[in-house]
């Protein structure tokens, strides 16, 4: 069961980071990749409200693991940041690994003080 | 003219041919994509189970899965861009999906917050900064030593 529910989770988050990445370039042309950094933004926003549910075996699979997990990307952040690095746009490199960071830790721990308002904790 | 070399791995729409991957159907790419998550997510969490943390304590698993994700990247990458594999759903299949799945930034980014508010704030720094440091030199490595093999 742990099995299905992740990759159902993984099998809609995948493709689901592709096809935002691509509406968010599609809308905001820039070598800065604004696309990867709103869905690692996005999805760690949504499991750090999953990890403040009490006792959320399955749907921290699902959302969790399954969902957040393949939607959010270490490889292509790593990836775009040698790549502007190698392109000779080092303040945006550096941009990207601030900005992933400081955000994403920001977005990992409003979720979880969402999830904590929500339930009352 | 020859095409810009990309920025954005998944997909970068600078470049002709994956600006029009969607066209005629989108079913191909999606599908790739789809499945190559399930792997690569199945893997990460193989690995999570076999190899576990306590609470405040360093998160090896994630730590090892995100920077051999991004040595293997970075191979990826460099094998596409020097044309060895035509293969058009290569880089949906095992960039966007097996790799994108596998390596993940939401549970990096948790963890972290888990071990500073487990009191464990010099881990969640260590964590913080190894994970920034190696993924940077895997990737780079991956795709130096991946080009230079090649060429």
């Amino acid at each position: 069961m742990t099995l299905l529910l992740l990759a159902l989770g993984a099998a809609i988050g995948a493709p689901a980071r592709y096809l935002v990445d691509r509406a968010v370039q599609a809308r905001h042309d820039s070598i800065f990749p604004w696309g990867t950094l709103a869905v690692n933004i996005a999805g760690s926003l949504l499991l750090g409200f999953v990890a403040g549910l009490p006792a959320a075996g399955p749907v921290s699979i699902l959302v969790g693991t399954g969902f957040c997990g393949a939607l959010t990307t270490y490889s292509t952040f790593s990836y775009e940041t040698l790549r502007l690095a190698q392109e000779g746009a080092r303040f945006y490199a550096l941009a990207n690994v601030m900005a992933s960071v400081v955000a994403g830790i920001g977005a990992g721990a409003v979720g979880l003080l969402l999830a904590w308002t929500v339930t009352g904790r | 003219m020859t095409e810009p070399a990309p920025i954005d791995p998944d997909v970068d729409l600078h470049v002709a041919a994956e600006r029009a991957e969607l066209r005629p159907s989108p079913l191909p790419v999606l599908a790739a994509i789809s499945a190559g998550g399930v792997i690569g997510t199945l893997a990460r969490y193989g690995i999570s189970v076999a190899w576990p943390h306590r609470p405040g304590g360093f998160p090896w698993s994630t730590f090892v899965v995100n920077v051999s994700g991004c040595l293997l990247i970075g191979v990826l990458m460099a094998v596409l861009t020097e044309r060895v594999v035509t293969w058009r759903l290569a880089r949906p299949f095992l960039g966007v999906g097996v790799l994108g799945g596998y390596t993940t930034f939401s549970t990096y980014v948790v963890d972290i917050g888990r071990a500073a508010s487990a009191g464990s704030a010099g881990t969640a720094l260590a964590y913080l900064a190894a994970t920034l440091a190696g993924a940077v030199a895997a990737v780079w490595a991956g795709s130096a030593l991946t080009h230079q093999v090649l060429r």
